[in-house]
């Protein structure tokens, strides 16, 4: 009898020992794993953020962590205001997303570049309202970022802003742009329909080519993990289409791309910024993206002085070419610091204070940075910069306006 | 003595000392959170955990009792889940008490899944073995595909759908509830722990009394030998779909419990990946055995959140220690070693 | 015209899965496991003949010798390291630690590799030309090849001491080993060729569809352990079968019902397929005595 009792007994002090041991580990580890060789001293805010560093879609939450990293690097050596970086993993998923900010939460989070994919920031946005913590996402471009009711675009979280544009912005952009640049008049569409980002961008293209009489030929949608495209391929060229808008990232494009080409179907192709990257990726065949358009807000090929610098370090630090979701988490870090040393919080003041002062900045400020200049927010937290369009001619980016 | 027999007697000691371990722990972490002594990614991750435990309890019905191996157990979370959803919506102005809507949405969620288990059930039992399996692996993935290109919306004409074209106009105040791949949003949270811990309560209560009634003898009977079973008169259909069905709509209750506590959840959520997840804490618990699936769950959910300071070689980490588990407790030399345990435990109950 | 092209596209994939799927069918025919690591042991396949061809220059040829090779190893090892241990275990056990490898496998080259997808170089472009009809000559030797290792393996299954070995031991294990077959040796060849398959999987599946990255195997391998049951898992023919009907039922559903719910059509034409014929297409029955 007692033995089982002291079983019993074990077993449950196990469940609550380890309980207690996994609240020292997390405390300690927030320390230990902030990131970007920050300084730890008191002045420093502390800025969190998370995206998914492992599984599948690892290789978005690494540039966002490491463009942050970076902005984090250059900012504490300037100085002006100091930094201390914490980059937790949430594997795109918004269950573990919450978990990471709560993790986040422990370690003292005061600012934060929120979530690096649209599904799981959906979920951890009313939580950064809870907490009265700021959030700029770089690269979370679903409306429901924002918004609390996000069909309507209506009734805003208030402290979370986007540096990317949102989804349904880029579709009508991109709709306006073919239609404005007469591009083609036959549009088919190839998107991932079991993703957020895709269909957001699909569904607001296809009303604005309506509004605008562009005429929308086809539109077939492939899940996560198809292998074979010929028949979206194949469905485009037998509609006639002259346009293929691929709402995508770039992985998936170049599948299609590739395909095209082996049917001999040339039309222009149409990307968003998801598009960027493709140039860049180990054996692609450049040939191939010859002539596609794409609405991207950066270029990593641009010539200007900022982001050369930004493209060299980055090299230099990770050993890749950085994407546009490096460069937009790049521009999120210099945004806050840019907010924080304007309304001169100092990391000792509360959150809801920081919290106010950061809002009240960005929607007053205006940004230069790596993906747009005159960079502007409003009081929903959307951005406002020009979309820039570019074409690949030569296997570079050359500017299409 | 006969209280004490019913509760500590060799047959009935596994579900004494569930529902013990379940409310301790209940106790210890209540009084822990409310000393605000657990930081709070453990806090966040509570109503996750009661809903997987509920879940792989409902699984382990499936897997452990009644034998067939389910791989999709994650597609019943997602219908209830969904359905509850809609339910919120639809009630938020009927019911103002969180704690009741909830409790309504866990019921419907669990009765829409159960309904959708026996349908299931129908072409599934039919099969066996690993044709069974791959049988459930395919209406997950169904599930999952079909949800990911619904839209609903609620308003005050009444709930509209539209499939994978978003054509849905609300009128004035309507509520899109599910908008395809962006999933549910805007939901407002209203699980909690206490809910989750009364639901698992709920789910082993059922469990056990079905395992301990004739049907679950029978369930157990044609597990352990079909034909055997047929022969003694048992219908062996029925008593399966009976364990399918119970499976299914517990699988809803945790999504319903899941959906709720979260903002925003997505149809891609509930994929083969958590399915199989569930499976592994069905598993590594034990098959068959609740305690050690409440037991496991939690351990494997807080596993990999324990691991972040391992950063990058997380998921490895957490996959080497997967590996390690099964072959450790599947070794002969351990499984003696507790074996010879488990009869000194028994002799000393008999004295 | 445009249903021969769909046809032969449907074709030209389900002769990847098919291959794939005869590595599956080939380990549960006789270790009576699903290992859910196969399509992993693709990925790494794949990798190493990327590797091979991109950063070494070797032939193409030399690359796919490569690739079976370290597959081949990587499988004996798996199979030492992680299965053998749990002979005796459950057949969930076994499942579960293959989930484990699986999730090993990924982040592994998630972490040696990096994460970004790598565009596999061309091996073989061109196609033929009947009347308005083309075929890409890939297409060709994948189905090509997939028939000839479907006819290489059910002569070494049945016509060799080794397959017929493998035989005794899919059929009892405890009877083979009485009769002096070394049971352990003979699950281990069946591992090894079953990777070796995979990586020749690979190659096909990555010439056809020119992307490398880690979760690269999930899918086809989801597919073709899909493909295997449907064909009647442990049987040869039936994983060719299978895996032809599979890609076929997918391209096909795309190009006239539904791009958006392919994947859902596909597994519900499985269910039907499998409620006619309740052990798949090639399936024994067999009869459970009491």
């Amino acid at each position: 009898m007692n033995f089982r009792k002291v079983l019993k007994g074990g077993m449950v002090a196990a469940m609550a020992m380890s309980l207690v041991a996994c609240s020292s580990n997390s405390s300690a580890n927030g320390n230990g794993s902030a990131a970007g060789g920050s300084s730890t001293s008191t002045d420093a805010f502390k800025l969190g953020g998370s995206g998914p560093i492992s599984g599948d879609a690892a290789v978005y939450g690494l540039a966002v962590q490491h463009g942050a990293e970076l902005a984090v690097k250059e900012i504490n050596a300037e100085g002006k205001v100091k930094l201390d970086f914490n980059f937790q993993d949430d594997q795109a998923d918004a269950e573990k997303a919450v978990t990471a900010f709560n993790t986040l939460a422990d370690w003292g989070m005061q600012v934060s570049i929120g979530t690096t994919t649209s599904g799981a920031g959906q979920a951890v946005s009313s939580s950064y309202q809870q907490e009265d913590i700021f959030a700029i996402t770089p690269s979370g471009s679903s409306p429901a970022i924002i918004y609390q009711d996000s069909d309507n675009e209506a009734n805003p979280y208030g402290n979370v802003f986007q540096m990317c544009f949102s989804d349904p912005n880029q579709g009508v952009a991109s709709a306006d742009y073919i239609t404005e640049h007469k591009v083609g008049t036959k549009v088919g569409i190839i998107y991932r329909n079991d993703d957020n980002y895709s269909t957001g961008i699909t569904n607001k293209f296809k009303k604005e080519a309506e509004a605008k009489g562009l005429d929308v030929v086809t539109e077939q949608g492939f899940a996560n993990g198809t292998t074979d495209y010929s028949v979206y391929v194949q469905k485009c060229k037998d509609a006639g289409a002259d346009v293929v808008f691929l709402p995508i990232y770039y992985q998936p494009a170049s599948q299609i791309l590739a395909e095209a080409k082996k049917q001999g179907y040339e039309p222009t192709f149409f990307g968003c910024d998801g598009m960027d990257g493709i140039l860049d990726m180990e054996g692609f065949d450049a040939s191939l993206a010859e002539g596609l358009y794409m609405l991207t807000p950066f270029s990593a090929d641009a010539e200007d002085e900022k982001t050369q610098n930004f493209v060299k370090a980055y090299k230099e630090a990770y050993g890749d070419k950085p994407i546009q979701f490096a460069a937009d988490a790049y521009d999120a870090v210099y945004a806050i610091a840019q907010a924080l040393e304007e309304s001169g919080v100092k990391a000792s003041d509360s959150t809801s204070d920081i919290t106010a002062a950061l809002v009240k900045e960005f929607t007053s400020m205006k940004f230069n940075g790596l993906t747009g200049s005159d960079v502007t927010w409003n009081e929903n937290g959307e951005v406002s910069k020009e979309p820039k369009a570019v074409i690949i001619t030569n296997g570079a980016y050359v500017s299409a306006e | 003595m006969k209280i004490v027999k019913s509760l500590f007697g060799p047959k009935t000691r596994g579900r004494t000392f569930s529902f013990a371990l379940v409310i301790v722990a209940y106790v210890i972490i209540s009084v822990l959170q409310s000393g605000h002594s657990i930081p709070r990614m453990i806090t966040a991750l509570l109503v996750p955990v009661c809903s997987y435990i509920v879940a792989a309890i409902g699984l382990n019905m499936n897997v452990g009792i009644s034998g067939e191996l389910n791989l999709g157990q994650a597609g019943f979370m997602s219908v209830g889940g969904f359905s509850a959803a809609v339910v919120n919506v639809v009630l938020s102005g009927v019911i103002g008490n969180d704690i009741l809507r909830l409790a309504v949405c866990i019921v419907v969620g669990a009765i829409i899944a159960g309904f959708v288990g026996w349908l299931i059930s129908i072409p599934v039992l039919k099969l066996e073995g690993d044709y069974l399996a791959i049988v459930t692996l395919a209406f997950g993935q169904i599930i999952m595909s079909l949800i990911n290109n619904t839209y609903i919306g609620v308003d005050a004409n009444g709930i509209h759908f539209a499939f994978i074209n978003n054509t849905i106009q609300l009128a004035e105040g309507g509520k899109m509830v599910l908008s395809g791949p962006m999933g549910v949003t805007g939901n407002t949270v209203i699980s909690t722990f206490t809910v989750g811990f009364v639901l698992i309560l709920v789910a082993l209560l059922i469990v056990y009394n079905i395992i301990y009634s004739r049907e679950g003898r029978a369930i157990q009977a044609c597990r352990d030998n079909k034909i055997a079973a047929e022969t003694v008169g048992i219908r062996v259909s029925s008593t399966k779909t009976l364990a399918f069905v119970l499976s299914s709509a517990l699988g809803g209750a945790a999504g319903a419990l899941y959906m709720m506590n979260y903002a925003s959840v997505a149809a891609t959520k509930f994929d083969f990946n958590t399915s199989i997840l569930i499976l592994v804490y069905v598993v590594l618990g034990g098959l068959g055995n609740m305690t050690g699936t409440v037991i496991a769950t939690s351990v494997l959910v807080l596993l990999p959140e324990m691991l972040r300071f391992l950063s990058s070689y997380r998921m490895l980490v957490y996959a080497i220690v997967l590996i390690v588990m099964m072959i450790v407790t599947n070794n002969e030399k351990i499984k003696t070693f507790f074996a010879s345990f488990k009869k000194q435990k028994g002799a000393e109950a008999h004295e | 015209m445009a249903f021969l092209s769909y046809l032969i596209g449907g074709l030209g994939l389900g002769s990847v899965y098919a291959i794939i799927a005869l590595g599956y069918s080939m380990v549960y025919g006789i270790a009576k496991m699903l290992n859910f690591a196969h399509g992993d042991i693709i990925m790494v396949g794949a990798f190493v003949a990327y590797f091979a061809i991109s950063s070494f220059g070797l032939p193409v040829f030399v690359a796919v010798i490569l690739s079976v090779v370290v597959c081949t190893i990587l499988g004996v090892v798996i199979e030492k390291l992680a299965y053998k241990p749990l002979r005796e275990a459950s057949s969930l056990s076994v499942l579960i630690t293959a989930i484990g490898v699986s999730y090993f496998l990924q982040n592994a080259a998630m972490l040696l590799w990096g994460t970004d997808t790598k565009i596999f170089p061309t091996v073989l472009s061109g196609s033929l030309t009947i009347g308005e009809l083309s075929i890409p000559y890939l297409t060709l030797i994948t189905i090509l090849s997939c028939v000839v290792i479907m006819i290489v393996l059910t002569l070494f299954i049945n016509r060799t001491k080794t397959g017929r070995a493998m035989r005794a031991c899919s059929e009892d294990k405890g009877a083979a080993s009485l009769m002096g077959i070394n049971v352990n040796q003979i699950i281990s060849i069946t591992f090894a060729i079953g990777s070796g398959l995979a990586a020749i999987a690979a190659v096909l599946l990555c010439a056809t569809y020119p992307s490398v990255y880690p979760t690269l195997g999930s899918m086809p391998g989801i597919k073709a352990f899909t493909a295997a049951v449907l064909g009647g898992i442990g049987s040869i023919p039936g994983a060719f079968l299978g895996g032809l009907f599979l890609g076929v039922i997918e391209n096909l559903a795309r190009a006239y019902i539904s791009t958006q719910l392919s994947d859902a059509i596909v597994f519900m034409v499985l269910i039907v397929v499998l409620l006619i014929k309740p052990t798949g297409l090639l399936g024994k029955k067999v009869n459970v005595k009491v």
